[in-house]
């Protein structure tokens, strides 16, 4: 059963189509990533579900009472705003100091919560935007290009986090992230996007698919075999 | 504190000086929340512009006989109307917000040349002239702090949250535009009393400068807002108490202290740091 979905939706940029009839839905306790090369609308179609972007045609239908947790891609916090991780969390609604320590150790940041925002790394401050997401009890957890400025070991780090969560609390994840080789082997699910879907399933049938090749072409194959233990995609590589 | 004993009290009980202070309270406390998110989101450019366009309400107010806070209050809205207008996407709302209230600042004061008689001083109005305070302006800048003071309580977290991050503060059901609206009405409003304080050429530096000079000082928002009241209060008693004692001009004069106390505790944090 599908606790959210697109039916449809076409979304302009004044001119500029950036999506255009885009149909997707994400069921209960699912992991399912979107992939698309930059400007295939990936972050808009991630804000038209949060309900942060209008949409030109169709709809989106959320299942009631759906609690939703959003992790940005990133947060730029000026130094200028003095602010404490705590108050962060508690913003705008407050928490209390249990709640506050049991989401920053679910999602790896215990410890940081009198430190100063602007002060955190930037894997610490994901990892507190992860803790945000989480203080409303999500049943569908939204992360936007959650690793970027992370490296490689420090994005596997965090993905293993995401699916373990899923156990955890039993929610449903929708990443966004152009990191395709580590995001893959935790999706059930893979959408292909380029301004339209251009093709989708499990991830082994989006990597060999004609239309996920053409995107992206065979140049991840190498960076595939680091992370994943089935070797048939060389078999694929050497076809194109 | 050498500055106060060295007025004497006769001075001191003189309705136009303590119709001074009154005013400059009331002004440094609708300052300083509203200068802490001017600083936040980097609204400076936007506060000082907006309090320079105010000119040409001033005259238009003037022409038609009714206070000059009105006009600046009008001057306000319409400007931020006209941003969210004509920003887009080929043209930024601060380069927008350069052509209109810059335009509506020379418009206004062609304006007051066009009026008949001496009917605008136009140093005052650009300067402030807070020691001809009247019990009017008094009431109005103590009104202009009861509407705009309430709003900073309630809705203090929502705010915060929109000035971290518009999304965020979206997905926690909050709507940043209307904070944002909010915000430009408290602009609007305190530009409005704060003109017969401080003229409309400094109104962005009481706004900016006590909440910059606060920062190194302080660990939380509210902490913030606290030491940028403390320091707006300083520098308006401070100020108004040397210019009166120097016969400087008033409104430099208090600008010039909260640039002391922004240098001061600037250094301060340098030297801790080390």
């Amino acid at each position: 059963m599908s606790i959210i979905a697109a039916e449809n939706i076409t979304i302009r940029h004044g001119a500029r189509i950036v999506l255009k009839d885009v149909s997707m839905s994400i069921s209960e306790r699912e992991i399912v990533t979107i992939v698309g090369p930059n400007g295939s609308g990936k972050t808009t179609l991630l804000r038209a579900l949060i309900g942060s972007q209008p949409l030109t045609q169709g709809s989106i239908r959320r299942a009631s009472n759906l609690r939703t947790g959003y992790v940005p891609q990133g947060l730029h916090v000026d130094p200028a705003l003095p602010i404490t991780v705590a108050r962060f969390l508690s913003l705008p609604r407050r928490h209390d100091a249990g709640t506050i320590k049991e989401v920053l150790s679910q999602s790896g940041a215990d410890g940081l919560q009198n430190r100063a925002l602007s002060e955190l790394s930037g894997g610490q401050l994901q990892r507190v935007l992860l803790a945000r997401a989480l203080l409303g009890r999500p049943q569908l957890l939204l992360l936007d290009e959650p690793t970027t400025g992370l490296d490689q070991p420090g994005s596997a780090a965090f993905y293993r986090r995401i699916e373990s969560l899923r156990q955890e609390i039993g929610c449903a994840v929708l990443l966004v992230s152009h990191e395709l080789h580590v995001v893959m082997s935790a999706s059930d699910r893979v959408i292909c996007l380029n301004g339209h879907v251009c093709c989708e399933g499990q991830p082994d049938a989006v990597a060999s698919a004609p239309e996920y090749r053409a995107l992206f072409g065979s140049g991840t194959g190498g960076a595939l075999a680091l992370y994943r233990h089935d070797h048939d995609h060389f078999h694929d590589h050497s076809q194109h | 504190m050498i500055i106060f004993t060295t007025i004497p009290n006769t001075r001191m009980l003189d309705d136009f000086l303590i119709r001074a202070f009154l005013a400059g309270i009331g002004t440094a406390l609708v300052a300083a929340p509203l200068g802490c998110f001017v600083v936040w989101r980097r609204m400076a450019y936007f506060s000082d512009a907006t309090a320079h366009s105010a000119m040409l309400g001033i005259a238009i107010a003037v022409a038609l006989q009714v206070s000059p806070a009105w006009g600046a209050l009008l001057t306000a809205l319409a400007i931020a109307m006209a941003l969210t207008v004509f920003s887009g996407r080929t043209i930024a709302s601060d380069t927008v917000l350069g052509v209109f209230a810059h335009g509506a600042l020379a418009a206004g004061i062609i304006a007051t040349t066009l009026l008949p008689g001496r009917r605008i001083d136009l140093e005052a109005l650009l300067f402030g002239d807070i020691l001809t305070v009247s019990r009017f302006d008094l009431a109005l800048i103590w009104i202009g702090a009861a509407l705009v003071l309430p709003f900073f309580v309630w809705r203090w977290n929502a705010l915060l949250t929109a000035t971290l991050d518009p999304d965020l503060a979206r997905a926690s059901g909050l709507r940043p535009e209307r904070e944002q609206m909010g915000l430009t009405f408290a602009l609007a409003v305190v530009i409005a009393i704060s003109i017969e304080v401080i003229g409309v050429l400094l109104i962005g530096a009481l706004l900016v400068i006590p909440a910059a000079a606060a920062r190194p000082l302080v660990k939380t928002p509210e902490q913030m807002v606290l030491g940028a009241f403390a320091i707006g209060l300083v520098s308006i008693v401070g100020g108004l108490q040397i210019a009166a004692i120097q016969n400087f001009p008033a409104g430099p004069t208090i600008v010039c202290t909260a640039l002391i106390c922004f240098i001061l505790t600037a250094l301060m944090a340098r030297l801790s740091q080390k």
